[in-house]
């Protein structure tokens, strides 16, 4: 049986979508089976993210309503053949996702693939809160900015409540991934550093990414960061956040930390 | 950005803006209704009306280009029911 994750954040645009495909297509370059599904209806961008936005033909909603067999819904990554990508519907409601389709996808999933791993769309809402649903971990994706670590703490709540392993009494595994840490502002207390945010929402970190243009770069072109360049320091983050969910245990480097010209022009492998 | 930035050939602004082109062109186009689901669905159902179709053996696949969209329907019809229509 495979295992579920939700990406999932509350806030919007702290890259729980960039994250979802980062660490999706990390573990497929394992040789793993992973499936990425996008909950977010009427706004999805996983495909975009990926570049599969022009291959597009069948989508969750119609997987859901039983007008497409879900074989016929997913799309297979061009680069990787372990990797797979369930979009969202573009044009339906949100109603649309019943908790009844949305169990039945999913345990179907499960079967079939190593990873499930569901990119929550930002809010609280319906969406949001299946995207939770069945998750056997979350990673809860923080930027150090305020509002961001208080809609975190919001989302760790709703974790801890609505969902099936709640509800059967077990305990959620959380983790944190701490996104567009930028190390030099954080040091010189422009920004709240990787232990501010780690005390205020007290669960454990899986990973921190710093801020930088390659992700901007990545999703230009359609591509994972950890596909579009596996040696820049975002992915490097990724690859080793994916280490992490698989269970093992790795020291967490601050990406980017006190790196002077000589780290710079020499050592990415520092970042 | 380190030094080997100066180095690196294709930018990605570009292909950023192509690819939004080419997806919006077609998303506003479809606003509502989409041609190609349309046809989709109707190819389907014509075929449906003569062969018995097994979800498992029809694979739709679509690609979008800057100009036309191509949408290839392949329907595995066994040999049964070609007899059958014959």
């Amino acid at each position: 049986m495979g295992k579920v994750i939700v990406v999932t954040s509350g806030k919007g645009g702290v890259g729980k979508t960039t994250s979802t495909a980062a660490l999706g297509a990390a573990l497929a370059q394992n040789g793993e089976r992973v499936v990425v599904v996008d909950f977010d209806v009427g706004l999805r961008n996983l495909d975009l993210v990926m570049g599969a936005e022009r291959r597009v033909v069948y989508d969750l909603v119609n997987v859901i309503q039983g007008e497409a067999k879900l074989t016929q819904a997913l799309i297979r990554d061009k680069r990787l053949e372990s990797l797979f990508l369930l979009p969202a519907s573009q044009t339906r409601d949100k109603d649309n996702l019943t908790t009844e389709g949305v169990d039945r996808v999913i345990t179907e999933l499960k079967r079939v693939f190593d990873w499930v791993i569901c990119d929550s769309p930002a809010g609280i809402e319906r969406g949001a809160t299946l995207a939770m649903r069945h998750a056997d971990m979350a990673v809860v994706v923080t930027n150090p900015e305020v509002s961001s670590v208080r809609d975190s703490d919001r989302i760790i709540g709703l974790l801890d409540s609505k969902t099936l392993k709640a509800e059967r009494g077990e305990r959620m595994e959380k983790h944190l991934l701490l996104t567009r840490y930028d190390a030099v502002r954080a040091e010189r207390g422009d920004m709240l550093k990787v232990d501010d945010v780690l005390e205020i929402l007290s669960i454990p970190l899986i990973g921190i990414i710093p801020e930088s243009s390659d992700v901007l770069r990545a999703s230009n072109m359609g591509a994972p960061v950890t596909l579009a360049d596996a040696r820049c320091a975002p992915a490097m983050a990724y690859f080793e956040a994916a280490r992490r969910l698989r269970g093992e245990q790795l020291p967490i480097s601050i990406p980017g930390d006190k790196r002077g010209i000589f780290g710079k022009i020499f050592g990415r492998k520092a970042a | 950005m380190s030094i080997f930035g100066l180095f690196r050939k294709n930018k990605s602004a570009p292909m950023a803006r192509e690819r939004l082109q080419v997806l919006l062109a077609h998303e506003r186009a479809s606003a509502g209704s989409d041609l190609v689901s349309i046809l989709r669905e109707e190819i389907l159902a014509v075929i449906a009306k003569h062969v018995e179709l097994d979800a498992d053996r029809v694979h739709v696949k679509m690609d979008r280009d800057e100009n036309m969209s191509i949408l290839e329907i392949d329907v595995e019809i066994p040999l049964k029911a070609t007899l059958q229509a014959a």
